[in-house]
């Protein structure tokens, strides 16, 4: 049986692995190569490295850490941050990325997922999608670090990606991120029920009952950072949890 | 030595590494000259079919490739595309024609159920139906990582099966040709295992 995936997700900034509360106020939380080898020891299944560097210089260093983990952690390694291009892909496939998170360029480029869909394979092909709730309580797809409003509905957005060949869609609620609140469930499940291709929740888990929701709400997958950066739950605990809550996990 | 065919299909940096993690020489290449020195070869791969057996062809590998593996009889390990290619034919995008060193078709996932997503990704149990020696000390149904949308459907029995809707190969042997449709390289420690095996694999008939 295939098992729900637990994904730490590691967000770099500039060299360094920090942590932010709806995409701001960003705290440094330790050296990504060093976390990256624990979430393995622990039997992470799967690991998401975000980059949200402003400067190249910056996403340099991306490409050296993702290369220090593939040497090490032999386990599906997604990477994203600043992509705009077939050249970006397969510049940090040949760093020892398995797949590629593609978020802002996706919207103002489509036809980017198309052409890297049919080059490398749907498979290798993650489109992240940020989302926040508007005033009038509709959700909205945001792009460039949740800055600019796109006015795209997110299930049609995620649906449209499907279509252009994603192969797996990673949703994030920009008004969950860091809080520790739990995910957002209604979210997710609009979106897990629009498409027929996994989906990766993000966005708010701080309590290991959080993951159950997002998984009974249709993610395939559950990705987090703050719950293992700054409580004590780590991979292992999430999946003697989920274990003893019937999910299927890896034992 | 250990060559890892380098086709222009995916990341080779991962097989390569994991490899040398278990005491491979490794040289990734796409030479016809390194592929004739090889003492073990290795296929990894990801992206379209189609695409992996033009590459192949168009670096001149595909009959040196059949030298090597059925002539010599070198051991062999197809991974994930790597696997596929080994065909008579797939089904991705059109019809293409493979290697046809494995008597079997590549067909797409289809479900009913919604529940059950396509591309099949994740960690799911493989279950072993013959004994093997690229199985030694791994358990019956461990977890392996899979990530792909489409998978081989043998005329002889498969070395390994999984379950995703119904059974499919997970596993594949062949005298001196061994694949898997998951990545032992992306698999933690089953899978390291899984290379070790295959670098003190010698297959009776090589």
């Amino acid at each position: 049986m295939l098992k729900t995936r637990i994904i730490p997700s590691l967000l770099l900034k500039d060299g360094r692995m920090v942590k932010s509360v709806r995409f701001g106020g960003y705290r440094d939380v330790g050296h990504p190569v060093t976390t990256a080898k624990i979430y393995d020891a622990q039997r992470a299944d799967e690991l998401i490295f975000l980059d949200i560097s402003a400067s190249r210089e910056g996403r340099r260093t991306l490409f050296d850490y993702v290369r220090q983990v593939a040497e090490e952690c032999f386990m599906p390694l997604g990477v994203g941050g600043g992509i705009t291009s077939i050249e970006d892909i397969r510049e940090l496939l040949k760093s020892g990325a398995d797949k590629v998170v593609i978020n802002t360029a996706a919207v103002e480029n489509p036809e980017l997922i198309r052409k890297a869909a049919s080059r490398f394979g749907s498979s290798t092909i993650v489109v992240s999608i940020d989302v926040k709730k508007t005033p009038d309580g509709k959700y909205e797809v945001f792009t460039r670090g949740a800055t600019a409003a796109t006015g795209l509905d997110p299930v049609i957005w995620a649906k449209e990606a499907q279509n252009l060949g994603a192969g797996e869609i990673l949703i994030t609620s920009v008004d969950q991120e860091g809080t520790l609140a739990g995910y957002d469930t209604a979210l997710i499940r609009s979106v897990a029920e629009a498409v027929s291709i996994p989906v990766i929740a993000h966005g708010g888990a701080g309590k290991l009952s959080d993951f159950k929701e997002a998984i009974a709400a249709g993610a395939s997958a559950v990705a987090a950072a703050s719950i293992f950066h700054f409580t004590d739950q780590s991979p292992i605990k999430t999946r003697k949890y989920l274990h003893d809550a019937g999910v299927s996990v890896r034992v | 030595m250990i060559v890892v065919i380098d086709y222009g299909m995916g990341n080779l940096h991962s097989i390569a590494k994991a490899l040398e993690y278990v005491g491979a020489e490794v040289l990734v290449s796409s030479q016809i000259q390194d592929v004739k020195r090889a003492d073990k070869l290795v296929l990894p791969g990801i992206g379209a079919f189609g695409d992996g057996i033009v590459n192949l062809r168009e670096l001149g590998l595909e009959e040196v490739l059949r030298e090597e593996i059925v002539k010599k009889a070198k051991p062999f390990l197809g991974i994930c595309l790597g696997m596929q290619l080994l065909a008579d034919r797939s089904f991705e995008f059109g019809e293409h024609k493979g290697l046809g060193l494995v008597r079997g078709d590549v067909v797409r996932f289809k479900f009913e159920d919604a529940k059950l997503r396509v591309p099949h990704v994740g960690w799911n149990n493989v279950d072993f139906q013959r004994s093997s020696p690229l199985f030694t000390g791994i358990k019956d149904h461990t977890d392996f990582y899979f990530v792909h949308s489409y998978h081989f459907v043998p005329k002889e029995p498969a070395a390994a099966s999984c379950d995703y809707g119904g059974q499919f190969a997970a596993a594949l042997q062949q005298d001196n040709i061994f694949a898997t449709q998951f990545h032992p390289e992306k698999s933690q420690k089953a899978g390291l295992k899984l290379l070790q095996n295959f670098l003190e694999w010698s297959p009776s008939n090589a």
